[in-house]
């Protein structure tokens, strides 16, 4: 039975489809992994009922012959997604109770092509994070553990961490997550799993838990390149209800994966060489540089002058927009709603109850580079830094196709190492938030293990709309890489 | 530009959240450390340049004026954390 | 020709004052649907029953923007003479309200989609006037709270809730309260006219912020040759004013509020002021600490708004008649007298009411009858238009039967004052009374032979004085109970009076 969780999503939905197995059958072994994986702490909520019950709907339609692309397949739900008549928390206090009477559009493609959810799964709060340690319902424990570090506890990266550690301890085929300044990418590096946020505008917005609305993006956490394709590929359309979603076609991505990439030119910026760069993950760049070339793909080192300053304008674009984003939610008419003599008292107890610390400070830093007499020094400023950065790409795009870097700048740390400093931890993002602010497809491949044993990551980005040059640049390092290790099970 | 205490409290009752004493030296602190980091930014030449107001290169979309929503006053009011007669029920508002 | 004259002052102790006031004019727009959410927009609704998600601002919700409602706004830019911009945004203004439950209202502040246009306003005494429009923007109008149904809490109901407005700013072009209020009838009018606005101030779907300040006299005109703010006093904004009466009631206490604190020595502090019509007094809404830093900046859910230059063409050719140029026509076609053509132009419930009436008959005799005998009746008995007991149809029913000659005009007066007292249709009414009129010109000229035979004398004298027909022209008239046809009576007389 355990054996159904060790597949990947494409040979299980192989399985189904052949009848090897019972869509009611993987659920529940899933469902006994979920159980049995308490320790990681990377559901809040175990949805086990509904799982047996959306199974149980998915066999009827593979004996009918109406199967869906995903049908019968058991995934794990970042909570960020609003799943109708399943609460919903984005890992914070302030929702209390919620129970949304409305499904997401991305989680509603993902199940109307047959998918099961096993749960909704842990965050950092309002994904605000990069460690998964600023979620309401605690820390998330990364399933991997370095060899020679005394058994810490590590992080799985953030915000998507419940979602990253869920894939890696094959509690689900795959998951939903989101990514904001790097929120799917660093934690699937961090766990030895591929995450891909594609184009702006290619998943649907609606019904997701608002962040920072020009950033936010949708996208899966998988256990292979093949895998996240064929998540993608349910997960994105077009969305009338959502202004900023992109009247596009969604191609079928799987077949891109194991494309050649001969006669592709791949990029590598200089600028991502960072001051302090371990030594571990410079290898693994020229490693991936390697591999690449001897694909058949050509190299060009090109120049992104503008990535030093995509964390700065990251860190005002974001908290502004949430400062906005999160006014609604105010105890009147859902969620928390604390004690109070008057209305302020009770919108301010409300909002310090029921936010967390790195959330108000977001909020607060967001509220002031918004008020009046700094809009034109900080925001408007930071939007003029933004079109920089997305012309640097542009001008990069006229000579390589695909660009290759790390994911990020380090393997997974130990829970309570960066907490300290805010700026510490902002850093990890330092590779990722860059695709943020030009709206650009970028995927992360594990494609090595550090001296501790640790997963580090490769990133590709692509030009805007080209997911599929990103999936055959990935596919091809995923098999050169030949990425095989799995975290040891100590839970 | 950094802020001071008054600062962190004006802007804390804009957003509406109550900061206890304890936490607003210690938040003085942190937020001057970000702001000190985004400075940075001041080293960018951007004379000329267009604010990115969106990544999405199209044009905003438009809907036809038809009713297709609303007409459930239970549904919005499911998870109010009070409600009677169809009507939110919040606070007193003193105008 | 900037009018620069200012006839309205008030005393104060040490001296002359006068009035300087701009208005922003919030305007429901007439659509089914809201400015971004798909619920319906009207009246009647039980609570929360025209409320979507989007409204109710729950985890996740977007924006979609209305097609019509821009179209709308466009629209009555065209009808205000304004520059339609093909680029707008729209932003968020950020502020915490129970009945704006985003936490946050799309506006625009930056880049409105209407610029500067204006509005020409006629006075009663026949002059007029003009105010400039600033600009126009589209708006999401917030929820009702409701503190009088409970003491010790507020109830909200979100129907009005994303509902689009269209906010009409003007710059600071009135200088006394009539000219306001005359400002915003005229504007009324205009939006009934487009019907881009159903202009019912009482349901609230129009009502003026009227934003006051005084100077000395001279200051004003300082103010408009050099466009420095400097000249005049520090204003006030009452918000929500909703009928004619109250507009000019407030801006009249304004005034003289802000007239003692200076007379006192006392500076004016700029706030927020709602009027009070019970105890005829404005009051301060927030105090100095509260007041607001909304925080502007573009809605990040939203792109650009890009207009087709070819559909705002499409919207301009499609125009109905203004009021401006209604009048125009009014005065030029049927010799109307400008007052006379304004009365029935500048109310938009006149407007319409004169609209419906005139549909298919003689333009000048329907507006004959509604300005001398309907307008005049129901001013005497202090009714407005909207309270008429005759309909515009029947006006213009009255109107057909003395065109096809079934009733003099004078026999019309008789069927009006039946119709007043609520007798019904005018067909009717000339049926049950009897009051056809003569035409059969064989009755006629037995009742003049009669007449004739019986005053030799008189009949003779008519020759030498033809006046005196009009003698014989009354006999006539009183013979045949007033039904004979007047014109057929005089054809008769002259005839056989040898004229």
């Amino acid at each position: 039975m355990s054996e159904l969780t060790k597949l990947t999503l494409k040979a299980a939905l192989d399985g189904l489809k052949s009848k090897s197995f019972s869509a009611v059958e993987i659920t529940k072994a899933h469902i006994a992994a979920v159980e049995a994986a308490r320790p990681l702490n990377a559901f809040i909520l175990e949805t086990p009922e509904k799982a047996l019950d959306m199974a149980a709907a998915s066999d009827a339609r593979i004996a009918s012959g109406d199967a869906g692309a995903l049908e019968g397949a058991p995934l794990g739900i970042k909570d960020l997604f609003c799943t109708e008549g399943v609460r919903s928390t984005a890992a914070s206090k302030i929702l209390g109770n919620f129970v949304p009477t409305y499904e997401s559009t991305v989680t509603a493609n993902l199940f109307g092509d047959g998918a099961v959810m096993l749960g909704k799964l842990n965050l950092d709060e309002f994904a605000m994070g990069s460690s998964n340690e600023t979620s309401a319902f605690g820390n998330v424990i990364n399933p991997w553990k370095s060899a020679g570090g005394g058994n810490k506890a590590l992080t799985p990266g953030g915000s998507s961490g419940g979602s990253a550690a869920a894939v890696a301890a094959d509690l689900c085929l795959g998951a939903t997550a989101t990514d904001t300044g790097g929120s799917i990418r660093q934690p699937a590096a961090f766990t030895g799993t591929v995450g891909i946020k594609p184009t702006y505008g290619r998943c649907s917005r609606w019904g997701i838990v608002a962040f920072a609305s020009s950033l936010d993006q949708a996208g899966p956490i998988a256990k292979t390149v093949e895998d996240a394709a064929i998540l993608l590929t349910s997960m994105a359309g077009h969305d009338p209800k959502d202004s900023t979603s992109l009247d596009v076609e969604t191609p079928d991505w799987a077949p891109y994966v194991g494309k050649s990439v001969k006669g592709l030119r791949i990029g590598v910026p200089k600028e991502y060489r960072v001051d302090g760069m371990p030594a571990e993950i410079e290898k693994l760049w020229q490693d991936g540089i390697d591999w690449l070339k001897e694909a058949g793909a050509e190299i060009v080192e090109v120049s992104l002058p503008h990535t030093k300053y995509a964390l700065p304008a990251y860190y005002i674009v974001a908290p502004a927009e949430a400062s906005s984003n999160l006014a609604r939610y105010d105890g009147m008419r859902y969620g928390l709603r604390a004690e109070g003599g008057n209305l302020t008292e009770i919108y301010e107890n409300t909002r310090a109850e029921g936010f967390g610390q790195e959330v108000k400070r977001r909020i607060l830093i967001g509220t002031y580079v918004l008020s009046a007499g700094y809009y034109d020094a900080y925001y408007l400023k930071a939007q003029k830094v933004r079109r920089r950065i997305a012309d640097d790409f542009d001008k990069a795009w006229e000579t390589c196709d695909a660009l290759l870097t790390p994911t990020a700048p380090s393997a997974a740390f130990a829970l309570g190492e960066r907490n300290a400093d805010p700026i510490a931890m902002y850093l990890n993002d330092v590779f990722t938030v860059t695709t943020n602010l030009a709206g650009l497809p970028s995927i992360s491949v594990p494609a090595g293990l550090d001296s501790g044993g640790l997963p580090l990551g490769l990133q590709v980005i692509g030009r805007a709309l080209d997911e599929g040059t990103v999936f055959s640049v990935a596919g091809a390092l995923e098999k050169a890489a030949g990425f095989r290790a799995k975290a040891e099970r100590w839970w | 530009m950094a802020i001071d205490a008054a600062t962190v409290r004006k802007v804390a009752r804009l957003a509406r959240i109550a900061e206890p004493e304890e936490r607003i030296e210690p938040l003085v602190q942190e937020l001057n450390g970000i702001l000190q980091w985004i400075e940075q930014l001041a080293e960018v030449d951007t004379d000329g340049v267009e604010p990115l107001t969106s990544v999405v290169h199209a044009t905003l979309p438009l809907r036809d004026d038809v009713v297709t929503d609303g007409g459930d006053a239970r549904r919005v009011l499911s998870n109010a954390p009070s409600s009677t007669d169809g009507f939110y029920v919040v606070p007193k508002v003193v105008e | 020709m900037v009018e620069m004259t200012n006839a309205f002052t008030l005393k104060g102790r040490t001296g002359d004052w006068e009035i300087v006031l701009g208005l922003e004019v919030h305007a429901q727009v007439a659509s089914n649907s809201k400015l971004f959410s798909g619920a319906a927009v009207g009246f009647g609704a039980g609570p929360n029953e025209q409320v979507s998600l989007v409204d109710a601002a729950m985890p996740g919700m977007l924006p979609v923007l209305n097609r019509y409602c821009v179209e709308q706004a466009v629209r009555t830019g065209l009808g205000l003479k304004a520059q339609i911009n093909l680029k707008s945004r729209f932003d968020r203004k950020n502020y915490f309200y129970p009945d704006l439950p985003q936490g946050y209202q799309i506006s625009q502040f930056e880049f409105p989609i209407v610029g500067e246009g204006e509005v020409i306003v006629d006075r009663i005494d026949g002059t007029s006037f003009t105010v400039r429009i600033e600009r126009l923007h589209l708006e999401q109008d917030a929820g009702k709270s409701i503190h009088d149904l409970d003491p010790k809490a507020t109830y909200v109901d979100l129907n009005r809730s994303g509902t689009a407005l269209m906010e009409i700013v003007s710059k600071p072009d009135m200088r006394s309260p009539e000219d306001a209020a005359a400002y915003v009838k005229k504007l009324r009018a205009i939006l009934i006219t487009l019907g881009t606005c159903d202009g019912d101030m009482e349901k609230g779907n129009l009502r003026a912020d009227v934003n006051v300040s005084v100077c000395r006299p001279g200051d004003y005109e300082k103010f408009r040759e050099t466009g420095s703010f400097s000249h005049l006093g520090t204003r006030c904004e009452i918000k929500n004013v909703n009928s004619y009466r109250f507009i000019q009631q407030a801006i009249n206490v304004e005034a003289r509020r802000q007239i003692e604190i200076l007379e006192d020595g006392g500076k004016v502090d700029q706030e927020t002021r709602l009027y009070d019509p019970t105890k005829n007094e404005t009051r301060s809404m927030r105090s100095k600490e509260e007041a607001h830093d909304y925080r502007y900046f573009p809605d990040p859910d939203l792109l650009p708004l890009v207009l087709d230059p070819a559909w705002v063409k499409a919207i301009e050719a499609g125009l109905p008649e203004l009021p401006d140029a209604k009048k125009a026509r009014l005065m030029s076609a049927y010799g109307l007298s400008p007052y006379d053509a304004s009365v029935l132009t500048s109310d938009g419930d006149v407007a319409a009411f004169f609209e419906e009436a005139a549909k298919g008959r003689d333009a000048k005799l329907v507006a004959n009858w509604t300005l001398n005998d309907l307008l005049g009746r129901l001013g005497k008995d202090g009714l407005e238009i909207t309270a008429s007991p005759i309909s515009a149809a029947d006006i213009g029913a009255l109107v057909g039967l003395i065109e096809d000659g079934t009733i003099s005009g004078k026999i019309a007066r008789t069927v009006f004052e039946h119709m007043w007292d609520g007798e019904g249709a005018p067909a009717a009414i000339v049926e049950k009374h009897g009051l056809v009129q003569i035409t059969d010109t064989g009755a006629i000229e037995t009742a003049v032979d009669a007449l004739i035979a019986a005053n030799p004398d008189k009949a003779a004298a008519v020759k030498d004085k033809p006046q005196a027909i009009g003698w014989f022209v009354g006999q006539v008239m009183k013979e045949t109970g007033g039904k004979a046809n007047p014109a057929a009576v005089n054809e008769i007389l002259k005839a056989k009076l040898g004229l």
